[in-house]
């Protein structure tokens, strides 16, 4: 920021300065609070980044201080009666008068553009470019204020002469902090021990117990992977399976262990980059393997890589900086100011990851299972013993990842082979006297040439590896084996002669011109195994190979680089058209912000450690509002997406500061500690109850003085039927899970996957783990607004229709919970009055009072009724001749579809 | 019934879920007027002023579509687009000139030219050249307006369907039907505004996508009408729940929903009552809507249908049936289309014409029930695949196949409209002489999605959503209307 900041002041010059300086004594107008609303709101559409009427934009000030294409100075600092802009704005004719075609600006507002102009034409940059600054909250003397947030929101409300609500019943506040801290209603054991103390102290307990159940992962897990676009297929036509499930169990875990959100950022941008990555920080990684990809016959393997970068990007910018950078693929953004070239210069972060939209869906880590874990455990304790833990971690990537593949669009050089990079004709097909060069490999430290392909041919052939040139000396050779297929993909390679010189590797491939040899994946290069010399090296060596061939247990999508001699260049895409390339560029954050320091290397790992870095201005404010608008429905930037000029206003800016600073800082991005400082204020604690007077003032809850109504999310609508009935399962973790769906939901084509409902438990699992189809979601989640995850949601919109009422009332998945809570309502008293109360208390732990209860009586007794008159209607209802029951499961039916129940209250 | 009759007030009066829409996208130009479930006719008639652009922005031609989608790509060259020329290069190698720059899903090194694999004859006072392959719809040239030389950006199919259904060949973006719903609400409060009806035994490549809500609410998307098991996704009743019996729980929620509103005064209760309500009606309206049995015989055999089968010609009376009621938009997909010739279902000789003929007589019946019942006036009839065929025959793998088949194409194909507002027995476009490009009055599919907003009566500039940060619109920068093809 600084750097800018030294530019604009040299453009202004010394006279300005000295104007500035002599101006600040009196009232000085201040640009991003007075001018930038005026702007934005009258002339950015047309004098902004990409459209610039009359050669004026107003994103950047360089851009609005020089001459216009009319040849005058629109902004002359220091000279309002020379700047064009005031002449136009003050036009009589409408027809040359700004903005054209709308009102023309109030006076008031003009007279401050000239003030502003005379006081020098400052700018400033958008305020959410400017870092947070520690900022004390506000003193008020009030028994309602519980802890910061209080202050903050009670300064507000005081100011507009608005009171806020009390503090919510028990009962409603329980459930409250239930769903929010877990997803889940509390369980009764909680309700019980809430209802019999209510203090702030014991409320305290019961949330610090939530924060620690493995519940609360579960539930902040849900909505991580809206942002993170997870699934269990990879999009478009075939919509393959994805094996990725890890990823999810990865993020859940990470929530659970409240890993500072600093780590929880670096491991998944970058896992794979940090020194020595565990196992767990490379599964982390599939935060990027969530983009779609695309396996029809005949698409275009590169067209779709390139999308699934420009994904990633956009993805990356959303989630940590709230800019939407998808704006800046074809031109520089229309209202912020970025640049068309800083798009790919952030593109080329994400351009070298080994990933290419093929088939298999690699690279992948693996599990090895039985014998073969026993041997990776040898192979380790092997290289431990004849190096160190670092290199025996090393090898042990290598083994389970197979990687970094060099791809055929890395490869040098190739000649006699054929190869399309198309869906359906995924490889390089490989004839006879072929060869494929590698140029500037270091023989020092390539040991090994491994060559990844499939092959349906029985008959032997060989592979020679030769330096410097095609008929160059021969330093190692290999057999093909028999592999029929991409999905049976193998490796063979060889030990090559090793020697000190840089130079170009060939692969020549024996044989007659047009016989076919093997369809090539790709090349691995690896360095010798540590103790090559000892005796038993060999045996750890062919273990090693054998390992590498092995298909390997579960295995799960996960981001690898490509070595840093087979490197992709990155170039401008002119208009966004990938196929049309301008300049190369380097990886770079934009100008806009500090870059990354000199002394590291601009890469994915010093992206990420920059998003996280204290000078960020953005990432601690975006996230903080992330969590706030999960827990009220709604952020203090309402749009969580867009922190840009033409993102929304904060609600609330100096408590948006201080929560980011207060996270990063005081609570070291500890997510645990920002939930429960925001579920500890009184602003989260009162009722949701609004009088007629309040919604009249305050009709969106802007200034926060009741708790919102909030309709339950999809999984969390599922998840409360299920949990009310007894039937949730608390199983953790593990392969998505297929329940109950109607039949003929899924016609995809050309696809081998059909549901196949789940047994047991696996049924009633939370709906975090149902099974995720990018092209035929689970049906009632979709009518609830869930995402079908095909790109970065920052928010669903909820939604109340007639189609979700159908979900709940005839689902039968919704059907069975009320037949078994009608059971429970059954068993627990013979008395009508306690089976209605105990039902309703199920789902919402509150006395059901006399109107309700009566209402329930009324639909019980009608029920009953119609049942005795239809008792083989009764019988199919509840499979037996209990009338009771059946009018009960009608009961409990209803229950389930109240507003109290779907909605938090 | 008083409840439900205040909720229906308030819900219009505060507008709540349209309301909260436009307060949180505030400032960002959005707009979001007609409910899906709507506030009856918003046809021309009732406007709603919420500040923002209200549709429709002039007046409609059309209250309607019907979309008949072929997934897969029918070949223009057996349909429409009679190329003699082509006849004659027949078995020749094509020139380098047509395939330098150029991608292919398929086709290798260099493919051999394919002449028409059907025969052609001039109908109708128009003179429209049709083949053999349509001998029903032949007779209705005089009521379709023929655009014959449309193009896309894509040439694989799930993109291609995106771009033509979404404006975007990436996943992600709401489709046409939801845009017009979501811009012109509904006619029928107890239908949804917008239904699709699949057919072909798959959906389309491009999944759920084809028919998804994207960013707009979800609401907007559209709603699958199934052949087997419920109409609708839950639309019945569980067993032994019978509808009285749904009656009294409702009423049951709804007076339980009165108490809750009595206490928090928040007016989605209400809407909630509302939505409750609708749903119940819905319960009838769309079984009763699908039953197809209802028709008398002359109407099935002028269709070709055969009720409880699951099959084009049912969905196409289906279609006339939701038109009828006031359905905004209704799409159907017949999957089947993709003629590579790599075997004989799916050859020009053999599979593709089995599937002419499974949709051509109820195609043109659909086009002449529309008419009889005055209907194709007011509705917007469109038909076509994602992309057409080449001109050349595909040579996968670099061989020659046994049977005759063409690879995607997406520089020229051939799609028709009828009815709404459109010039009758009209051609437009032309392509050159071996129907490889469009020579004249070429037509791209953000061209055929702004001109089919217009006709609904909505400029396609106008009609936005806000989203990650900027308006978006079904044509995205582009789109232009074909004023020309319009009476």
């Amino acid at each position: 920021m600084k750097r800018i900041r030294y530019k604009l002041l040299s453009l202004i010059g010394c006279c300005v300065f000295l104007f500035q300086f002599i101006s600040c004594q009196e009232d000085k107008i201040s640009f991003n609070k007075e001018i930038r609303p005026i702007l934005n709101k009258n002339c950015i559409s047309c004098h902004g980044g990409v459209k610039q009427s009359g050669g004026f934009g107003m994103v950047f000030r360089e851009n609005a201080l020089k001459e216009t294409e009319s040849g005058v100075m629109a902004i002359v600092p220091g000279e309002p009666n020379k700047s064009e802009i005031i002449k136009r704005i003050r036009h009589h004719d409408p027809e040359l008068r700004m903005p054209l075609e709308a009102e023309p600006l109030k006076e008031e507002e003009i007279e401050l553009i000239e003030k502003w102009i005379a006081q020098g034409a400052e700018w400033e940059e958008h305020w959410a470019f400017i870092p947070p600054k520690s900022i004390q909250p506000p003193a008020i003397d009030s028994p309602w204020v519980k802890n910061e947030i209080d202050q903050f929101v009670m300064k507000k409300l005081v100011d507009n002469q608005i009171t806020p609500s009390k503090v919510a019943d028990p009962y409603t506040l329980i459930r409250r902090l239930s769903l929010d801290i877990t997803g889940l209603p509390p369980t009764q054991d909680q309700v019980n021990r809430f209802l019999a103390d209510s203090t702030y102290q014991n409320y305290e307990r019961l949330a610090d117990e939530m924060l620690n159940s493995p519940k609360y992962g579960e539930h902040w897990a849900s909505m991580w992977l809206d942002l993170a676009r997870y699934a269990d297929s990879r999009g478009y036509e075939k919509d393959s399976y994805r094996s990725i499930w890890q990823y999810r169990d990865w993020v859940v875990k990470a929530f659970n262990s409240d890993m500072p959100f600093d780590q929880f950022t670096i491991e998944q941008l970058a896992g794979d980059l940090l020194p020595n990555p565990s196992i767990d920080q490379l599964i982390a990684t599939g935060f990027h393997r969530n983009s779609v990809s695309n396996d029809e016959g005949g698409s275009d393997n590169e067209e779709f890589r390139v999308a699934s970068v420009i994904d990633r990007v956009n993805t990356t910018w959303e989630v940590w900086q709230g800019i939407t950078m998808g704006c800046v693929q074809c031109h520089s953004h229309p209202y912020d100011p970025i640049k068309l070239e800083e798009f790919y210069t952030s593109y080329a972060f994400f351009n070298n990851s080994t990933d290419g939209d093929l088939p298999h869906d690699l690279p992948q880590l693996r599990t090895f299972e039985g014998e073969d874990s026993t041997d990776l455990e040898e192979i380790k304790s092997w290289i431990v013993k004849n190096a160190n833990e670092e290199e025996s971690n090393k090898w042990e990537r290598i083994i389970r990842t197979k990687e970094p593949m060099i791809r055929p669009l890395l490869f040098s050089d190739f000649d006699n082979v054929s190869f399309q990079n198309r869906g359906d004709q995924d490889f390089m097909v490989v004839l006879g006297g072929a060869f494929i060069k590698l140029s500037d490999v270091d023989l020092s430290k390539t040991a090994q040439v491994y060559l990844q392909y499939y092959r349906n041919d029985k008959e032997p052939a060989e592979v020679v590896v030769r330096k410097d040139s095609v008929n160059g000396e021969k330093i190692g050779e290999f057999e093909l084996g028999y592999a029929r297929g991409w999905g049976n993909l193998t490796l063979s390679g060889t030990e090559i002669l090793q020697s000190n010189e840089t130079t170009d590797l060939y692969l020549v491939f024996e044989g007659e011109k047009n016989e076919y040899k093997c369809t090539v994946d790709g090349i691995l290069l690896t360095e010798s195994l540590p103790g090559k010399n000892l005796e038993g090296y060999q045996h750890i060596q062919a273990m090693v190979d054998s390992l590498l061939i092995k298909k390997g247990g579960k295995s799960t999508a996960i981001v690898c680089e490509n070595p840093e001699k087979f490197q992709r260049k990155t170039h401008v895409f002119m208009r966004g058209n990938w196929m049309v390339t301008g300049q190369e560029v380097t990886p770079a954050v934009p100008g806009i912000f500090d870059s990354i320091p000199a002394n590291k290397t601009a890469n994915r790992l010093s992206f990420a450690q920059w998003l996280v870095d204290g000078n960020n201005p953005l990432t601690s404010r975006v996230i903080t509002n992330r969590f706030w608008n999960k827990i009220f429905g709604k952020g203090i930037i309402s749009s969580v997406e867009d922190f840009g000029a033409q993102g929304e206003a904060p609600s609330h800016p100096e408590l948006l500061d201080w929560l980011a600073l207060k996270f990063s800082d005081d609570y070291q991005w500890s997510v645990k500690k920002l939930v429960k400082l925001i579920v500890m204020s009184n602003t989260y604690r009162q009722s949701s109850s609004v009088s007629p007077e309040l919604l009249e003032k305050d009709p969106n809850n802007v200034f926060l003085a009741r708790a919102p109504r909030v309709r339950l999310s999809a999984e969390q609508v599922r998840d409360q039927a299920l949990m009310a009935s007894g039937l949730l399962s608390d199983k953790m973790y593990g392969p998505s899970v297929m329940p109950t769906q109607p039949e003929g939901v899924w016609q995809v084509v050309y696809s081998g996957l059909s549901w196949k409902t789940s047994e047991g438990e696996d049924k009633y699992r939370r709906g975090l783990y149902t099974y995720l189809r990018r092209s035929s979601p689970y049906p009632s989640f979709i009518t609830f607004d869930a995402s079908n995850r095909e790109f970065c949601l920052s928010r669903r919109i909820r939604t109340n229709t007639p189609l979700q009422a159908l979900v709940t009332l005839n689902d039968s998945v919704y059907f069975e919970t009320a037949q078994v809570l009608a059971k429970e309502m059954q068993n627990t008293s013979a008395e009508l009055k306690e089976q209605l109360e105990h039902g309703y208390q199920k789902l919402l732990f509150k006395p059901l009072t006399k109107e309700k209860s009566q209402i329930l009586e009324t639909l019980f007794h009608e029920t009953y009724q119609y049942y005795e008159e239809n008792n083989e209607e009764a019988k199919i209802v509840t499979g037996t001749d209990d009338i009771q029951l059946a009018a009960l499961i009608i009961v409990a039916n209803s229950l389930m579809n109240l507003d109290e129940v779907i909605v938090k209250s | 019934m008083k409840l439900f009759e205040e909720a229906k007030q308030k819900h219009l009066q505060l507008n709540t879920r349209r309301y909260f829409l436009k307060q949180s996208m505030a400032g960002l130009g959005g707009l979001a007027l007609s409910s899906l479930f709507g506030s009856g006719d918003v046809f021309g008639k009732t406007k709603v002023n919420t500040g923002f652009d209200t549709f429709p922005n002039f007046v409609p031609k059309a209250k309607r579509v019907i979309y008949l989608h072929m997934a897969g790509g029918p070949s223009q060259l057996e349909l429409f687009d009679y190329k003699p020329k082509l006849k004659e290069l027949h078995g020749k190698e094509c020139p380098q000139s047509l395939l330098e720059g150029k991608r292919f899903a398929f086709i290798q090194g260099v493919p051999k030219m394919l002449g028409p694999m059907a025969e052609f004859q001039q109908f109708g006072q128009s003179g429209t050249y049709v083949s053999d392959n349509l001998p029903y719809l032949a007779n209705m040239v005089d009521d379709m307006t023929l655009l014959k030389a449309v193009h896309t950006d894509e040439f694989n199919h799930a993109p291609a369907q995106l771009l033509l259904q979404t404006g975007s060949p990436r996943v992600g973006r709401p489709s046409m039907g939801a845009w017009v719903t979501y811009g012109l609400g509904s006619e029928n409060e107890d239908l949804p505004g917008f239904m699709v009806l699949v057919s072909g035994g798959k959906t389309p490549s491009a999944g759920k996508n084809a028919w998804g809500s994207g960013f707009l609410p979800s609401e907007y998307q559209g709603v699958q009408c199934r052949s087997k098991g419920d109409p609708i996704l839950y639309v019945s009743n569980p067993n032994g729940v019978s509808r009285d019996i749904r009656r009294k729980s409702l009423d049951a929620i709804s007076a339980m929903n009165e108490e809750q509103y009595k206490e928090f005064g928040d007016p989605e209760i209400l809407s909630r009552v509302a939505q409750y309500e609708m749903a119940f009606k819905m319960q009838v309206s769309v079984p009763d809507a699908m039953d197809i049995s209802q028709e008398p015989e002359y109407i099935h055999k002028m269709y070709g249908t055969k009720p409880g089968e699951s099959a084009f010609a049912n969905n196409c009376l289906l279609a006339r049936r939701l038109a009828e009621k006031g359905v905004r938009f209704i799409q159907l997909y017949d999957w089947g289309w993709d003629t590579h010739g790599t075997g004989k279902d799916v050859s020009l000789t053999d599979g593709f014409r089995d599937r002419c003929r499974d949709v051509d007589q109820p195609i043109a019946a659909l086009l002449k029930d529309l008419k009889q019942r005055g209907l194709l006036d007011e509705t917007l009839v469109v038909w076509g695949g994602e992309f057409g065929r080449t001109p050349m025959q595909e040579n996968r793998g670099g061989k020659e196949w046994k049977f005759y088949g063409r690879d995607h194409h997406s520089e020229a194909f051939t799609m028709w409209m009828a009815g709404g507002g459109l010039k009758k027995g009209f051609s437009f476009g032309e392509t050159d002489e071996i129907g490889y490009y469009g020579v004249k009055d070429r037509v791209h599919v953000h061209d055929l999605q702004a001109t089919m907003l217009h006709l609904l009566g909505i400029d396609h500039e106008k009609l936005t959503y806000p989203f990650q940060g900027r308006n978006f619109r079904l044509t995205d920068v582009h789109g232009h209307v074909v004023k020309k093809i319009i009476a």
